[in-house]
């Protein structure tokens, strides 16, 4: 600090944090802009086109494909990420920043499949159909997280309650049925979910302590059962998997069709109960007591709300919901119980519910941005590109870290997340 | 009819009530008073069903009430206005008025427009003006309080408790809240109100009943009785109810403000250029109604909130763009304004609030290591000095009593060897023994030489503590005073914006009154 400076000068007026961070995408667009240019445009083959597949061979419109010269995609997506820039740094996009941060992020990953499948040829209605698939049990994770959070309780434990379920599932699937083991996966989140409850509300354990036991509990015991069990009875990890229902006319639509009409009846569920809980906790009378219980249980409480049981009630529907998760796994997609075969994913799903803000629509969004990433590296496996695979996987949670931390601003977490309320 | 039998109430180390009685009538209004932790707000948090108490019934109209379930108390008609607020920060003012009794149609959907429409409505039919769609994080402390208000009238209470309603409001406010509350009394409703202003209990108490310890003292009639008296049965020994001081001797100037232009949080420019000054050796006071810059100014000051334009000199130093640890270390004590908010970490012990702002030099830490002997000494010493109620300095501050939290802070900021001391509501929610002894540290503080800005809301606190008064409306300085030969009258027309408006130079000290 000096001395005074003259008396009565003005300060220069000074950036606030949105103008700053205006700045600093702006900055961003044309940084892509250079490295598309760079790597996806000059450093493909001129003659070379990049064919991209619309359709699966049995469908209605079969052979629709996209054929393009990589490099004009690469230049195309060049101007126009360099326009968005200039257009961000002189007058901004108010309230579309976000809409259209994304439609930038998405021309890039265009030119980046572009240029990896120059010369050949790129089933994308194959990667995007799996990106659905592969976001379902992350979307589910990331709702039990919603409404456990929502209501202050830490749920580290998605993990494991979405692999007991899916061993539940699988096991009781082969017995009785597969309606019957779906139950058993909605009952066997359930109880976990319980579990979770009376530990951290009743007797107020350490809320990460308790998620993390109930992983560890889970996963041995799953793995355990499954040598043990399923390992010499083949027939008992053998449930079979949910028929497909194809929606008529719906299903012909071109791309779409395939990602989001011909499905089984899980994924269907998760659409709707994504849409269900972010209809309920923003306009219906549950929503806006389970997030008063998240934010100010005091509060809740001096209006008669009791805090105790909504948490309960709220942390078990989770818990059901993770059940719904680990029942997908084995009788919605593999068909069959592998040990820890859930790796990983209630923790991308407690990722999504952050990124996704705690909202559930915000969760689906998330998820879709994983599995698109999921997806695309298995896909690209079989594309073959010089960069190393391990990369690719890395890759997109970087950006989506990037993005989400830097870029769409802070996220904040209900404001009693974590702490146990304690009645005098 | 309400009544309280024998209500008795033990935390950890405290007998927060002992064996009370308490009755109300509807159509009748109740003072409650006592120091601070005499369990006044314990009492009322156990009517209301919040605490849960050891002995004791209440009875509605003779008939008991189920304890420990607010739901009950609610559905038997008492209603609360909590000394904290109580209410859902991130949630629109609307929400926050219906949680609990929402207006639903089928399958509990939210009827949000009718929602918006009986606050509104409560709104006009008392005065009570507030938008519906404002979110009450945006909202300061005074537009809050009128949510609390309107959430009990969106219940229908017939019996209100009101535990410190008046603690966060300016006095044109209070008027009007006492207007409020009188109407509602000749409706019929019974009413306990809390306050720690003498003058209120007289002016509007059909009943006055004092508290000390946890036990009732007395009750008196406020014809039968005065504040001197309510002063002494309060605390328990004479108190001096008016601030004595000399004559400031105003020296070098430590701080400086010019053409200060800040922004609030909803980005709008909350200080519109203003310039002061405030010199060693004086206590300058700013009054102002809520929401007029005071707050955004004080933040400006000690390196909260970063200033648009302006510079702020302190000692002659720049420190516009300080942060609030430079701040703090050029000696500079901040008691803020809302003491939950910022000045105190509510799950923190008591000595580790104590020593919050100088933990990580000597003698509390030595390298990386605390010396929790030292900070214990210190805080055991502070709770001593100033007369703050806690069973040790080892329970979690969030245990004590709204107005002990208060002195807390008081006791930390005051403790320091100062320049400059920014206090904002330095006595808000203290009973008057404390108020006597914090007034007189702040003087004291005058008189070693450090110069005072205190804001406040409270026009008598202001006038009394005073040396120099600056009357703040709508961001900028629209006046300045001097209290010896100004009325508060006078003052409180500038406070509104109806006087006529002046620029002031903050360095001119010789200003008349016309
Ligand atoms: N939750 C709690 N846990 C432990 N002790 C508490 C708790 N709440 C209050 N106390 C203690 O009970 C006593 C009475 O507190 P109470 O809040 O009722 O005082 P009060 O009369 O409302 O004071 P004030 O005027 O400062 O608000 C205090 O000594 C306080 O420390
Ligand atoms: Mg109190």
């Amino acid at each position: 600090m000096t001395a005074a400076t003259v008396p009565g000068e003005a300060l220069k007026v000074r950036l606030t944090a949105e103008e700053k961070r205006a700045r600093i995408l702006g900055v961003v667009y044309f940084a892509l802009a250079v490295f598309v240019l760079w790597v996806f445009t000059l450093g493909v083959d001129p003659d070379l086109d990049a064919t991209f597949k619309l359709s699966l061979p049995r469908d209605r419109f079969a052979d629709l494909e996209w054929v393009v010269n990589a490099r004009l995609v690469g230049y195309v997506v060049t101007a126009i990420l360099a326009g968005l820039g200039a257009l961000q740094l002189t007058r901004g996009f108010g309230t579309r920043g976000n809409l259209v941060l994304g439609i930038g992020l998405l021309l890039f990953v265009l030119s980046f499949l572009s240029w990896a499948a120059a010369g050949k040829s790129f089933s994308l209605v194959g990667m995007l159909t799996s990106t659905v698939l592969l976001s379902v049990p992350v979307t589910l994770g990331g709702l039990t997280g919603v409404m456990c959070e929502r209501v202050a309780v830490i749920n580290i434990g998605i993990e494991g309650q979405l692999l007991s379920s899916a061993f539940a599932g699988t096991l009781v699937g082969s017995l009785f049925g597969q309606w019957t083991g779906l139950i058993a996966g909605l009952v066997t989140g359930a109880i976990l979910g319980a579990v979770l409850a009376v530990l951290s509300i009743k007797y107020q354990v350490d809320q990460i302590i308790a998620g993390v036991f109930i992983n560890i509990f889970a996963l041995g015991l799953t793995s355990f059962l499954a040598t043990r069990v399923l390992g010499p009875n083949p027939d008992l990890n053998a449930p079979g998997r949910f028929t497909v229902i194809e929606i008529p006319l719906l299903k012909d639509i071109p791309v779409f069709g395939n990602m989001f009409f011909k499905h089984n009846i899980i994924v269907y569920a998760t659409l709707v109960l994504v849409a269900a809980l972010q209809v309920g906790l923003f306009y219906t009378r549950w929503g806006l007591r389970s997030r008063s219980v998240g934010e100010h249980p005091k509060a809740a409480d001096t209006v008669g709300i009791n805090v105790f049981r909504t948490r309960y009630t709220n942390v078990i529907l989770g818990g059901m919901i993770a059940g719904f998760g680990g029942a997908f796994l084995t009788l919605g997609s593999t068909g069959r119980f592998e040990e820890n075969m859930t790796a990983g994913v209630g923790f991308i799903g407690l990722a999504a519910m952050i990124f996704g803000r705690w909202n559930p629509t915000g969760v689906l969004g998330a998820a879709l941005v994983f599995g698109f990433a999921r997806s695309l590296q298995q896909k690209l496996g079989i594309l073959g590109t010089p960069i190393p695979s391990e990369f690719l996987a890395m890759a997109p949670y970087i950006v989506t870290i990037i993005v989400v931390a830097g870029l769409v601003g802070r996220a904040r977490p209900p404001a009693a997340d974590g702490q146990p309320y304690i009645k005098q | 009819m309400l009544e309280l039998r024998g209500i008795t109430k033990r935390f950890p180390g405290v007998l927060a009530n002992d064996n009370v009685d308490l009755r109300v009538e509807g159509g009748e209004l109740v003072a409650l008073l006592g120091e601070n932790g005499a369990g006044k707000s314990t009492l009322m948090n156990i009517l209301y069903g919040l605490y849960t108490a050891d002995h004791g019934e209440i009875l509605v109209d003779g008939e008991p009430l189920v304890l420990g379930s607010p739901a009950e108390s609610i559905a038997a008609g008492i209603g609360m206005v909590h000394q904290h607020f109580m209410l859902v920060p991130v949630f629109s003012v609307a929400e926050n008025v219906i949680l609990g009794v929402e207006p639903t149609g089928t399958g509990g959907w939210i009827n949000r427009r009718q929602a918006a429409r009986s606050v509104r409505e409560i709104s006009e039919r008392y005065g009570l003006e507030v938008d519906p769609n404002a979110i009450i994080e945006d909202l300061p402390v005074g537009l809050q309080q009128r949510v609390e208000i309107i959430k009990v009238l969106f219940r229908e209470a017939r019996f209100l408790v009101l535990d410190e309603p008046t603690a966060v409001l300016t006095p044109q406010e209070v008027d009007e809240l006492i207007a409020i509350i009188t109407s509602l009394k000749q409706t019929g409703k019974g009413i306990i109100f809390i306050s720690h202003k003498l003058k209120e209990a007289l002016e509007i108490a059909d009943r006055i009943v004092v508290m000390r310890a946890g036990k009732t003292v007395g009750e008196v009639l406020p014809a039968d009785t005065d504040e001197n008296q309510l002063a002494a049965m309060m605390v328990g020994r004479p108190v001096e109810l008016v601030v004595h001081k000399d004559k400031a001797q105003p020296k070098e100037p430590v701080l400086e403000i010019r053409d200060l232009t800040v922004l609030d949080d909803r980005n709008t420019i909350a200080v519109k250029g203003v310039s002061m000054t405030v010199r060693a050796g004086e206590i300058v006071g700013i009054a102002g109604v809520q929401g007029n810059g005071q707050s955004e100014l004080v933040e400006a000051i000690t390196g909260l909130r970063t200033p648009l334009a302006g510079e702020i000199l302190l000692a002659g130093d720049n420190v516009t763009l300080a942060s609030p640890r430079e701040i703090h270390r050029r000696r500079v004590a901040h008691v803020p304004e809302d003491r939950q908010r910022s000045g105190l970490v509510l799950n923190f012990t008591v000595a580790e609030n104590m020593i919050l702002d100088s933990y990580y030099s000597p003698p509390f830490s030595r390298g990386v290591v605390m010396d929790w002997d030292a900070a214990h000494d210190q805080a055991e010493h502070l709770v001593e000095q100033y007369d703050v109620r806690t069973p040790s300095v080892d329970v979690d501050l969030s245990t004590l009593s709204g107005g002990n939290q208060q002195k807390v802070i008081a006791a930390r900021e005051f403790n320091r060897d100062v320049q400059l001391v920014i206090a904002s509501q330095p006595t808000r929610g203290i009973d008057v023994g404390s108020i006597e002894y914090i007034h007189s540290r702040i003087v004291a503080e005058r008189d070693e030489g450090a110069a005072v800005l205190i804001v406040s809301s409270e026009l008598d606190e202001v006038m009394a503590l005073s040396d120099r008064v600056l009357v703040i409306f709508d961001g900028k300085i629209v006046g300045e005073f001097d209290p010896k030969v100004t009325t508060n009258a006078e003052i409180g027309l500038y406070m509104l914006g109806s006087g006529a408006v002046h620029e002031t130079d903050g360095a001119d000290l010789a200003r008349t009154v016309e």
